[in-house]
Order: structure tokens, then C-alpha cells, then sequence
């Protein structure tokens, strides 16, 4: 505690200039005829992701205790309103995911999430295009939309393959790129090592001054994305960088119940080798699906993020009013 | 000694990195949405100087090193080993060269200068940032020029070669600028 720490680390302009961007992707949405909605923060059930950590507390109903969690996405109840037949709708809410804070993370944060009725991930993704855009305009001019195949983009920065795992053809790489350290840190993993190299020698080139989506990601990298039809090694999925930073996610979504409770297995039981807390599966949104979910796209965007890149903010904290070490 | 978890990295923060101890100079967290943390880390290794880059998983910790900087009075130099002494408890400590490095070319009997201790042996030096050290050569310089364009070399009784104005004579007494080596001013006896 200092006797400063009162105070807020975002100054006034920036906070005015948070107030304009969701004015301006309340009233995109809304001109298309997107509806907005708002579902809990805490959930009785949480996501598998074995990457993310959740926040939990207790629902004190006398004589009743209950384990809420605060969601680390709007996703499980949002596809239940789909499969309930609510249409196409969009979310700005607060997320939370605990054990993340750095210059790009505050453990809560504001995410938009929308879905799509009916959208592939190509109308999607011009969808996307569109709302950042406009979004941009009275921020900053981006150069041409660059949208390019993830096997492709990894190809380009490192000569690797990202779809045939080699350990030693990796390794041979990550040794020449100055990068040792990955040998111990990824060993044989083949997503590890996805996430590694993508982040350390592909990530900071993307989307300089413009809107870069990559897409087509490896199977072996989404968890809740639909397998591309025509090749089942990769995945419907898209993620959205501006000067390097990462900015969003989005799927051709997974209708198929069985399929999902299956990806929801494996994590659990790689949640119990790896130590990490244990997860049920969240069983409404298990039934949703089984239920049907329509065909549709999806993407989440974090906000805080996109102001930075939208302001050129160093770090998050300018952005937010309150991060979490004066919250 | 203590652990520190890449949550614990801050800037200044000594730990033992490959054997050798290593000051952190900035650590990034780097998180893919839907993947692995990690922390990109910048360290300087406190032996060589030398600045790396390197990548943790996120949780991964260090062994805290034990280093410390304490203000020291230089003290002689008796060929093969420096000596220095802790003002308030008059407490001695030798170093040799490799320790003392470049810092040995600004260092005068009793001057102040930060000795860096690893384990309780001293590991490098930094040197105030001005010392003032006397001219013990240079060339004789243009009489009246006082521009201090183009200058001269002009060796101090330290050894170290910096720099001066034409003007500037063999005998004066100048100020240096230890962290670029240049020459500040001529300082009046």
C-alpha cells in the first residue's frame, strides 16, 4: 500500500475513449440486428481448459452451500441460449482467469463475445474485419486486412511444418533461433511446442499497423473448434493480431455433443496427471448440445486489448481504471 | 537461500541462472489465449555482464543468489589483487582484476566505488559515475583554443585514456564521466 494507490492508472482520456469504443460495437451489432444479452458471471459449472485457471467461491443459501466459479468466458452459457433457439447475440462482460496478470493481462478483464447463427468462420472472419474497422476509425488507420493460413504464416517465420511434429527438426530450430530453453520446456509435446514457437517467433510479426487473422489452426490446439471438413488435421478457428499482439478467438463451433464431452475427458484427466485443480464437467452445457446447438461462429475479443492497440497504450494498466493491485 | 517464481521476477531481483548469479532486467508474461504461459525473461549475468534472453514455463522458480552492492573505499592495488574497505566497519575486501575489470581504469586510492558481492566475495565494481583524475600525458595543446572541437588523447595517472580539449594541459585535474568515458570538465584546483 502506498498512499497513492487510490488513485486510478487510467487516465480520464483513455477512460472516455473506452466509453466511445463500446458505444461504437454496441451500435455495429445493433445496426446488424445482433441482440444483446447478459448472462451470470458465476456458474455452477466451469471450463476443462487445462491452460486456464478459474476463480471459485461459496454460495452461502442456508442451510445449502454451493461452489460457484466466476467464468473465464461467457461461452457455456451463451451456446446454451442458442441451443434454446434465441438467435444470433453478442456479450460484454467482465471474465476472469486466475494466475494472469502482466502488461497484457489483468486477471478481470472485459471480454465482447458474439455468435452467429448460420455464419462459417470465412463469414466470420469479415465480420470481424468489419467491427474492427470501425472501431479503428476514430482511432488510428489500419493498412489492408492481412488474412493468412496458420500452417502457412508458421511455415514462413520458422520453416517448420506445424501439422508433422519432428522433436528433432524442432529442436534443430529452436537451437539455431537462440531459443535452447524450448528443448526442456516443450520436450515432446507437440502443442507446447505450437505455443511456444508461435508466440515467441511468429506472434511478434503479425498485424503490424493493420488487422492480421490467422487460421486454420492444428487440431491438436482447440478444444471447443469444429475439425475442418476437408481436413481433419486442422481446425475452424481464427485468431486476431494487431502489432503483435493478440487480440482474439474465434470457432466454427462444435455442435456435437459426444465429441465435446469427449475433449471435456481429456482434460480432465490431464487436469489429474498434471496436479491441477479437478473440474466437472459442466453437464447443462453438455445437455444443450445433446439438445442441438445450431450451426454458427463465434468469436471473443478482449476489449481492454484492443483499446491499447487502438490508443498504443504500453501496458494494460492504462487502460483499466483499477487493475487488480489497486482493486 | 529463497526461490523465486517467475511471478517473483522483478526488475533488480538477483537469482542463479546456469551456475552463475544474474540480475533480472525485465520479465514479460506471454500467453497464448488458448495455450502455455511463459515468462520471457531479460537477465544480466552478473559474471560476464553479458544480457540474455530467456524463456520460462510460467511457475517454473530460481535459486535467489546471494548478492549484494555495498559502498566501498578503494584502498591500493598491490599487483595482484585490489583492496577495498567498508567505511563504517572498516571491513577489507581483495579482488582481483577479472572482478575489477574496466572499473580498475577509474579507481584512485581512497575514492568511493560499489563493490558487488556474490557469496561474500567481490564479484564486480562499478565506479562513481564522476571521478576526477589527473592528466599524467597528453600533447601540448593550441594556446587560446577554447572551442574543444577535435581534442587529443590525454592519459590519467589511472591508466585510462580519454578524450580532452586542445586546451587541456598535462598536470590539470579533469572530470570524467565513468559511464561513457568522456570528458566532462576541467576542474579547478
Amino acid at each position: 500500500m502506498t498512499p497513492d494507490d487510490w488513485r486510478p492508472t487510467g487516465s480520464l482520456e483513455h477512460l472516455r475513449q473506452r466509453a466511445r469504443m463500446l458505444a461504437a460495437i454496441r451500435r455495429f451489432f445493433d445496426e446488424s440486428n445482433v441482440l444483446e444479452v447478459e448472462t451470470p458471471l458465476l456458474c455452477h459449472g466451469i471450463g476443462t481448459d487445462p491452460q486456464l485457471a478459474f476463480f471459485s467461491t461459496e454460495f452461502c443459501f442456508h442451510p445449502n452451500r454451493q461452489m460457484l466459479y466466476l467464468q473465464t468466458s461467457p461461452e457455456f452459457s451463451m451456446k446454451r441460449l442458442l441451443a434454446a433457439g434465441y438467435g444470433s447475440f453478442y456479450q460484454i462482460c467482465k471474465a476472469f482467469r486466475n494466475g494472469e496478470s502482466g502488461r497484457f493481462h489483468n486477471p478481470e478483464f472485459t471480454l465482447l463475445e458474439w455468435y452467429r447463427v448460420g455464419f462459417d468462420l470465412f463469414q466470420l472472419m469479415a465480420e470481424i474485419d468489419r467491427l474492427i474497422q470501425v472501431v479503428a476509425k476514430p482511432f488510428r488507420t489500419l493498412q489492408q486486412t492481412h488474412t493468412v493460413h496458420y500452417q502457412e504464416i508458421f511455415r514462413n517465420y520458422t520453416g517448420l511444418d506445424p501439422l508433422t511434429f519432428s522433436a528433432s527438426v524442432y529442436r534443430g530450430f529452436a537451437e539455431r533461433a537462440g531459443l535452447p530453453e524450448a528443448v526442456s520446456i516443450c520436450e515432446n509435446d507437440h502443442a507446447l511446442w505450437l505455443d511456444f514457437l508461435f508466440s515467441h517467433c511468429v506472434q511478434p510479426h503479425l498485424g503490424e499497423d493493420h488487422l492480421s487473422m490467422v487460421y486454420g489452426f492444428p487440431a491438436c490446439q482447440s478444444s471447443l473448434a469444429r475439425l475442418n471438413a476437408d481436413n481433419p488435421a486442422i481446425t475452424d478457428r481464427v485468431e486476431i493480431f494487431i502489432d503483435g499482439v493478440e487480440l482474439g478467438n474465434g470457432f466454427y463451433e462444435l455442435c456435437n455433443a459426444d465429441e465435446q464431452e469427449a475433449r471435456f475427458d481429456k482434460e480432465i484427466e490431464f487436469r489429474a496427471c498434471n496436479g491441477l485443480p479437478p473440474v466437472d464437467k459442466d453437464r447443462r452445457f453438455l445437455r444443450a448440445l445433446e439438445s442441438g446447438l445450431p450451426d454458427c461462429s463465434g468469436m471473443a475479443i478482449g476489449l481492454d486489448r484492443l483499446l491499447m492497440v487502438m490508443t498504443g497504450a504500453e501496458s494494460i494498466e492504462q487502460v483499466l481504471a483499477f487493475p487488480v493491485d489497486r482493486a | 537461500m529463497a526461490t523465486f517464481s517467475t511471478n517473483e521476477f522483478k526488475a533488480g531481483l538477483k537469482v542463479m541462472l546456469d551456475g552463475d548469479p544474474a540480475a533480472i532486467i525485465e520479465n514479460e508474461f506471454v500467453k497464448p489465449g488458448k495455450g502455455q504461459a511463459f515468462n520471457r525473461v531479460k537477465i544480466r549475468n552478473l559474471k560476464t555482464g553479458r544480457v540474455i534472453e530467456r524463456t520460462f514455463k510460467s511457475g517454473e522458480s530460481l535459486e535467489g543468489a546471494d548478492v549484494v552492492d555495498i559502498e566501498m573505499q578503494y584502498l591500493y592495488n598491490d599487483g595482484q589483487f585490489r583492496h577495498f574497505m567498508v567505511p563504517d566497519t572498516f571491513e577489507q575486501y581483495q579482488a582481483d582484476e577479472k572482478a575489477v575489470g574496466d572499473a580498475g581504469l577509474w579507481l584512485k586510492d581512497q575514492d568511493m566505488c560499489t563493490v558487488t558481492l556474490w557469496n561474500d566475495v567481490p564479484l564486480s565494481m562499478t565506479p562513481a559515475n564522476f571521478v576526477e583524475l589527473a592528466i599524467t600525458e597528453t600533447d601540448p595543446g593550441v594556446r587560446g583554443d577554447t572551442s574543444g572541437g577535435g581534442g587529443k588523447p590525454a592519459v590519467l595517472e589511472t591508466g585510462a585514456v580519454v578524450r580532452v580539449p586542445l586546451f587541456v594541459q598535462t598536470g590539470e585535474v579533469i572530470k570524467v564521466d565513468t559511464r561513457t568515458g568522456e570528458y566532462v570538465s576541467r576542474v579547478k584546483e
